[in-house]
């Protein structure tokens, strides 16, 4: 009996951490279903009016209302279609590449259904909960091509990218696929989302093209004091989705919460400090700048770390978002408005690869390069390209076969009057 | 009758207020407007894009004036603005032809 014993736990301790759940019988727990539902709501803050705030003040004035309804577009849209179809294809059955059509509609998903990927909440929860993953990171994309992008086209790109993109990387990592087999760690992100998100804002900042006046004309922010709120809101919502991300009320997500705090304020202290040195003078945007750094690079190491390693890994994205944000932009000269590749997709690409460095079995049963795993940051990497190369060229063709049909930006006298009034009909008096 | 026109940076405002309400001229309209002469403006920075701002903010100061007055509002008024700064503003003369009160229907000089 102990021998046996042994056994199964030392076969627990050899796969990879989102299967240690097979060890745990199905059962509702009442502490586990309470902390994820209010997980649920803090990621579903993140978005509105999170990220709707924190993106709406950086743009001018005229665009503010239609920044806003990009985000609120993301959600209700992508909702919907998650319950649909994208809930089933991603996080259902046990195929390599893609889940299967048995959670259509939610058909079948009773009250007291259990997923096998999330043992002790209803499974009801679990698909919302990652429903607030999937519709933050098609909202995030928009921030890249801010300003510009015409309403009925991104709508199509909502739905698109949400099913051709999302969906099967989410697979990918977190809902049984080859990633998540492999050994990729992600605890909550850095691939599915920020990664993901920073690429397919990258790709379409090109295919789009430059604001009219980029370069020359002043672009400057409508009210950084919308940013400051926006970031508070992102920064207390990402308890929920680092913390929550261990599908549990638990003393990992516990760990977790920490490292993400301390990421995010060590984000913060090193932007700041940087561009003091750098520019002569720390700017607001500069600071929730790089707390959104810390915060997104701490996403995919969140689960797997000891938390003083927030501390590293949000001064190594402070620094190196900064040189992304500044440096590199310029000199490729893309103009992704909002930062979305400077900060999401470079800082969850190097968040990924430092949990393959820092990760502490532990924690979160895997080690990492400082517990003599080195294979484990060659595991990272193999993720990071994988996620890079799906999003990159899905997201490439996505758009270009909805621009055949719909052009993808707004007229250039509609840019000039501003997206509220040509879009929306709307204004800020 | 004559129409004052002084731009003038919007901190002095209430100074020049007090000198012309000491003049007895009470009554004016105030807008907020940008503008330049000499000043050169700053240069504001958002994450790396780098945006040059040439106009400052200043404040429009309109009133209309009785004749015989004209020199010692435009002294009140540069008196009150200055600051020695480049920067400080101007002061324009017009003639008015007509003025009326909305309320009682005086003309000119009445309803001033």
């Amino acid at each position: 009996m102990a021998r046996s014993g042994v056994a199964i736990l030392m076969a627990v301790m050899a796969t990879p951490a989102f299967a240690q759940a097979a060890a745990q019988p199905a059962k509702i727990d009442a502490a586990d279903t309470a902390w994820m539902i209010s997980a649920t709501g803090l990621v579903l803050m993140m978005s509105i009016p999170g990220l709707a705030l924190f993106y709406c003040g950086m743009v001018r004035k005229k665009n503010v209302l239609a920044t806003m309804a990009q985000t609120l577009a993301a959600v209700a849209l992508g909702s919907i279609l998650w319950m649909a179809i994208g809930y089933s294809l991603a996080f259902t059955g046990e195929g390599p590449a893609i889940g299967t059509f048995e959670r259509v509609f939610l058909s079948g998903m009773g009250m007291n259904a259990i997923s096998p990927l999330a043992k002790t909440i209803p499974e009801s929860v679990f698909m919302l909960y990652q429903m607030t993953f999937a519709v933050i990171t098609v909202a995030l994309v928009a921030g890249s091509v801010a300003d510009r992008m015409r309403f009925s086209a991104y709508l199509w790109f909502v739905a698109g990218w949400l099913l051709l993109v999302y969906v099967p990387i989410a697979h990918w990592v977190w809902g049984g696929g080859f990633l998540g087999t492999a050994g990729v760690l992600d605890f909550a992100g850095g691939t599915v989302v920020h990664l993901n998100a920073g690429i397919g804002g990258l790709v379409a900042c090109y295919l789009l093209g430059a604001r009219r006046g980029y370069g020359t004309d002043n672009l400057a922010p409508y009210d950084l004091s919308l940013a400051v709120i926006g970031t508070g809101l992102l920064w207390v919502g990402w308890f929920g989705f680092n913390g929550g991300s261990a599908l549990g009320a638990n003393s990992r997500a516990g760990f977790a919460v920490v490292a993400t705090h301390l990421a995010a304020c060590s984000g913060v202290l090193t932007w700041m400090l940087l561009e003091w040195w750098d520019r002569g003078k720390p700017s607001v945007l500069g600071m929730i700048s790089g707390a959104v750094a810390g915060l997104g690079t701490i996403t995919p190491a969140s689960g797997f770390v000891l938390p003083w390693h927030g501390i590293v890994i949000g001064i190594v994205a402070g620094t190196i978002c900064y040189w992304a944000c500044t440096r590199l932009k310029n000199k490729c000269r893309y103009d992704d408005s909002l930062d979305v590749f400077g900060v999401h997709g470079i800082g969850g690409a190097t968040g990924t690869i430092l949990a393959g460095v820092f990760a502490v079995a532990a924690v979160g049963d895997t080690s990492g390069l400082i517990e003599g795993n080195a294979r484990q940051v060659l595991i990272q990497l193999y993720g990071v390209a994988a996620v890079l190369a799906w999003s990159g060229i899905v997201t490439f063709v996505l758009l270009k076969v909805i621009g055949f049909f719909v052009p993808l930006r707004v007229r250039e006298e509609d840019e000039r009057i501003g997206l509220d009034v040509s879009l929306h009909g709307e204004s800020l008096q | 009758m004559k129409l004052v026109i002084a731009i003038i940076k919007p901190f002095k405002l209430d100074d020049v207020r007090d000198a012309l309400n000491a003049l007895g001229v009470h009554g004016m309209t105030v807008t907020e407007v940008k503008g330049y002469g000499r000043q050169k403006g700053h240069t504001e920075i958002y994450r790396g894009a780098e945006y040059a701002v040439n106009f400052l903010p200043k404040v429009k100061i309109e009133v209309g004036i009785e004749d015989g007055i004209e020199d010692k509002v435009v002294a009140a008024i540069g008196a009150s603005a200055k600051t020695g700064q480049i920067g400080d503003g101007k002061i324009f003369v017009q003639d008015l032809d007509r003025a009326v009160r909305i309320r009682t229907g005086e003309t000119d000089n009445e309803a001033l």
